[in-house]
């Protein structure tokens, strides 16, 4: 039987938000918030075959922030009673008198109304983290044997993530959100020694992670069975594959390998905190500063570009952010140019913007909200637009690539460098089989400026990231990117190989 | 700070009593933090926090060997249910590969203690000297950004076996950044320490400011090798990668740098002709770490079963050979090899050297000096190429002298064969990796020379 989804006591929260926000206020707090979060997360994962790693680790926890004579201060435990959470307020509140000697400006936080009580739940069937772990060990060895009994394949690692996040939040203003995401990702990549006995080749499912539940693991959503069997048969022409001719070429990405360029290069470019300098010791900062909103050439005329907190299925999907933020959608890029910032309270007060656009987002209970990414996304092209094979068709010698694999970039946001799980070779308009060692790099206004034609919305893809990470201390955040196929002129592409001295 | 949490060595023993004598191992992990974040002339966001793991790896015996399931769950746990949970996944399991008897041993004195706590106290100096620092920053037309923080975590590891080990972590840093002309001129610094004590914010400010006026020429340069000197931060970060895949069951199934070609490891292999030592040791002197090994999960590099397994100075690579890569013990007692699990510090030395970073600018005839490195990725695991970023300073160094600050650069370079052909190397001293400090913060490397860095593009950002 799977086991009980644990849900929240509400005469336990009322207590203990009661408890907190009152000494919040007492200790003379001007704006005071506390969450209680339950986020359970498994990881079961196999090579070949064998069980390899189990985690299965339920972490409650409670976190209280408080803005006080203009500093802030957060304090969090894993204890949610009463006493802890007035305990919380007094040390919250001592943190931000702690800090308040190297303080040169007062922090405000934008305005929001009072969005009263709230209840919400992302959209699914089954909590991935109520199936029982044996089935979920079951369903992974036998991908992992069907792989490992297809010719060619050496080795196999199966991995599944599994997520189920419930968060309680309340504020000074009289929000009170009660809300529970679940989100899982599946990974199985086959592995092909050279013959040689010099290296190996690897080849790795291109499922998303997504909002959903266990059923995402049978059909809804992804076909599995056919990515599975295709698998082997890919991987045994990669390892034969010619190694690419380092040069520029025309490339037609797939959303399985788009999405991570898009995160890197527009989502996290175009979040205000690390515009502003915020992040400039860690993350980094952007090129595309607050000076240029409207003015900025970002990318070509196809180029429109979107966040949201609010697609289904999305991993950044909330209906109240972490500071109380009704979710929104709103437009980061348009017609190819810059319109647009992410945005959480005290960066908004701070840009002098009327309202945040609901971006805060904090990994625990433990840690004090961000700006985090919402869900970036490029929209596909009106109408039916062109398909894959359409884009593809338009191109005389370039490459069709598939799948993310590295990806590296630096911390204003200009220069990337990706590679991939598959590529194939375009010519006249024609896949021509696929090539190994591929990286593509290139100076991001260049990328998007070169970027000739979107698909249409049946290219389009809701893909993903589980792990996401800013801050410091150090926090991981699950995210959504949506994106149509692309055709993008005249990108440097690399061989890795060369590029290591080979 | 006063809570309601029980003692650990409690519930250590009411989850082995809740085993009933079958095999266990339970973990309890007692976090406190306090840390404060900076930018823009300014503390932006802080927190303190208090946290409890707690992890029971329970084990269960079949015909064809022994399962093991794992549950975590934080605060104040119950134990019974937790065992339960954790017993329900071990009989569930096949066999474990990892399997292997559960260690013994003794009790140590310190096992009942209460566990040792922080708060902001301990980053009040720093936090004066940061309030004078950013007025000095502002007046001077610089921007300063960074974090401080500090970690006591304490771990107390009990089996069904009778081990009863405790340890005490404490873990700090503090990094700086300064920015000026909107950016075109940056630097960074950064220092590891255990309680601050040894941490001064004027030196970090001074060692800021020279890097800045060295920036106050600049020189474009475009994509190339150069001879490079790698400061010991940057080191320590393409360390600490390499370490991190120093899998022995990977380079056995030909899956990493590490396989030799045709089958097997490569360790006894010469990896580089200066007679460079990588290793770990627990003792070693302010990066003192865990003598025992404590995981709540199984990996290529641990197993759960290896709890308590006493950890002692083990060179990875020793003369420039590889010597030992991670092997659990059942995987090692397969293949033949000596055990070793991963140690939470990390050295790089070449025997003698006594060169600091100075001294190998002052002997540089023409070159690029390095400040630190960023977002640093693997391209290819079978040399180990790793790309990233050159951050927050590369300067050219002519005739000796720092003659400017360069662009930046995207550069492509294995470490592994950094170490085959680096050509000089400094004084081993502590340090701090920009990028991976968060995983490996106990760190002493060695500056590095190297003849021809391959930096692969020019990257507009700074």
């Amino acid at each position: 039987m799977p086991r009980e989804t644990r849900a929240f006591d509400p005469d336990v929260l009322a207590a203990v938000r009661e408890a907190g926000l009152a000494e919040a206020r007492r200790l003379g707090a001007t704006d005071a918030s506390l969450r209680v979060e339950d986020v359970r997360s498994q990881v079961v994962s196999l090579r070949d075959a064998a069980l390899e790693t189990s985690i299965d680790d339920t972490e409650l926890g409670m976190g209280l922030a408080v803005v006080h004579e203009g500093s802030v201060g957060y304090a969090a435990t894993v204890e949610v009673t009463p006493d802890a959470a007035a305990r919380l307020a007094r040390e919250a509140v001592g943190a931000a008198r702690a800090v308040a000697i190297a303080r040169r400006r007062p922090v405000e936080l934008a305005p929001e109304p009072s969005h009263g009580e709230v209840t919400w739940a992302s959209p699914h069937a089954t909590d991935p983290t109520t199936v029982p772990f044996t089935e979920k060990l079951a369903l992974l060895e036998a991908w992992s044997q069907r792989l490992l009994d297809a010719d060619g394949v050496d080795h196999v690692t199966a991995t599944v993530r599994c997520v189920s996040e419930h968060k309680h939040y309340a504020d000074l203003a009289g929000t009170v959100a009660t809300q529970h995401r679940v989100r899982l990702q599946p990974q199985v990549t086959a592995i092909a020694l050279e013959h040689d006995g010099a290296g190996f080749e690897s080849m790795r499912t291109l499922a998303p992670p997504v909002g959903r539940g266990w059923e995402y693991l049978h059909g809804d959503g992804w076909d599995f069975d056919a990515e599975l069997a295709e698998l082997p048969e890919l991987l045994k022409e990669k390892l034969a594959a010619p190694t690419v001719a380092a040069g520029r070429y025309d490339l037609v990405v797939d959303p399985t390998n788009l999405w991570l360029t898009i995160h890197e290069s527009i989502g996290h470019a175009t979040e205000l905190d690390r515009a502003l300098g915020y992040e400039a010791a860690y993350a980094g900062t952007s090129f595309a500063t607050p000076d240029r909103l409207g003015t900025l050439q970002y990318g070509s005329e196809v180029m429109h570009v979107t966040g949201d907190r609010t697609v289904v299925h999305g991993l950044a999907t909330v209906a109240i952010d972490d500071e109380g933020v009704a979710a929104q959608s709103f437009d980061l890029v348009r017609d190819g140019r810059l319109v647009g910032f992410q945005l959480d309270r005290s960066i908004a007060a701070a840009a002098g913007q009327d309202r945040s656009n609901g971006c805060a987002f904090a990994d625990s209970a433990l840690h004090v909200p961000i700006q985090r990414m919402a869900n970036v996304s490029l929209q596909p092209a009106a109408g039916d637009g062109p398909t894959t094979t359409e884009l593809i068709n338009g191109v005389d010698h370039g490459l069709y690539i598939l799948g993310d694999k590295s990806w590296s970039i630096d911390m204003q946001r200009y220069n990337f460098q990706f590679t991939g799980q598959r590529f194939f070779r375009i010519e006249g308009g024609r896949l021509a089989g696929q090539v190994r060692d591929v990286a593509y790099q290139a100076t991001t206004t260049d990328f998007w400026g070169s970027m000739e034609a979107v698909g249409g919305r049946s290219t389009y893809l809701l893909a993903g990231a589980f792990n996401c990470g800013k801050g410091q201390p150090g926090q991981v955040a699950p995210v959504s990117h949506g994106t149509p196929s692309v055709l993008v002129r005249d990108v440097n592409v690399l061989n890795a190989r060369t590029e290591g001295g080979r | 700070m006063s809570d309601g949490l029980p003692p650990a060595h409690a519930v250590v023993d009411a989850a082995l009593a809740a085993a009933g004598g079958a095999g266990c191992v339970v973990l309890v992990e007692d976090r406190s933090e306090a840390d404060v974040r900076f930018a823009t002339n300014t503390v932006t966001t802080n927190g303190v926090r208090r946290a409890r793991s707690v992890t029971v790896v329970a084990l269960a015996d079949g015909d064809r060997g022994t399962s093991a399931g794992v549950a975590s769950r934080s605060g104040a746990v119950d134990p019974v249910d937790l065992v339960r949970a954790a017993l329900a996944d071990a009989e569930g399991s096949p066999p474990a590969e990892d399997a292997a008897p559960l260690l013994g041993g003794g009790a140590d004195d310190r096992f009942g203690d209460e566990p040792a706590t922080t708060d902001l106290d301990v980053l009040g100096g720093v936090l004066a000297a940061l309030g004078g620092a950013f007025g000095r920053a502002e007046r001077s037309g610089t921007v300063l950004a960074g974090f401080a923080e500090h970690a006591m975590v304490t771990t107390c590891l009990g089996t069904s076996t009778g081990l009863r080990r405790r340890h005490v972590q404490p873990t700090g840093m503090l990094q700086l950044v300064g920015r000026a002309d909107g950016g075109a001129r940056s630097a960074w610094v950064g220092r590891g320490t255990v309680d601050f004590t040894d941490v001064a914010v004027e030196e970090l400010e001074a060692a800021l400011a020279q890097r800045l006026a060295w920036a106050a020429a600049r020189v474009e340069l475009d994509a190339g090798r150069y001879e490079t000197i790698l400061p010991p931060g940057a080191v320590a970060d393409l360390m600490t990668y390499l370490y991190g895949v120093a899998s022995g069951a990977d380079a056995e199934d030909g899956r990493s740098v590490f396989s030799a070609s045709g089958g097997g490891t490569r360790v006894g292999e010469r990896l580089a002709t200066l007679p460079f030592e990588l290793r770990s040791d627990p003792g070693a002197p302010s990066l003192e770490c865990a003598p025992f090994l404590a995981v709540a999960a199984s990996s290529s590099r641990a197993s759960v079963f290896d709890n308590g397994l006493a950890l002692e100075r083990t060179a990875w690579i020793h003369d420039g050979v590889l010597q030992q890569l991670f092997y659990p013990r059942a995987r090692a007692a397969r293949s033949g090899c000596t055990p070793a699990a991963p140690i939470d510090n990390l050295l790089l030395e070449l025997p003698g050297e006594t060169a600091s970073t100075a001294d190998l600018v002052a002997s540089t005839e023409r070159g690029l000096l390095l400040e630190c490195l960023w977002y640093i990725r693997e391209v290819d695991p079978t040399t180990l190429l790793l790309t990233g970023l050159t951050r927050d300073g590369v300067y050219l160094v002519e005739d000796g002298e720092v003659r400017g600050a360069v662009n930046n650069f995207r550069f492509n370079e294995s470490p592994v064969d950094l170490l085959s052909r680096a050509t000089q190397a400094g004084a081993t001293e502590r340090t701090l990796g920009r990028e991976f400090s968060e995983w490996m913060p106990r760190v002493s490397m060695p500056a590095l020379r190297i003849p021809d860095f391959n930096m692969s593009s020019v990257s507009p950002a700074s």
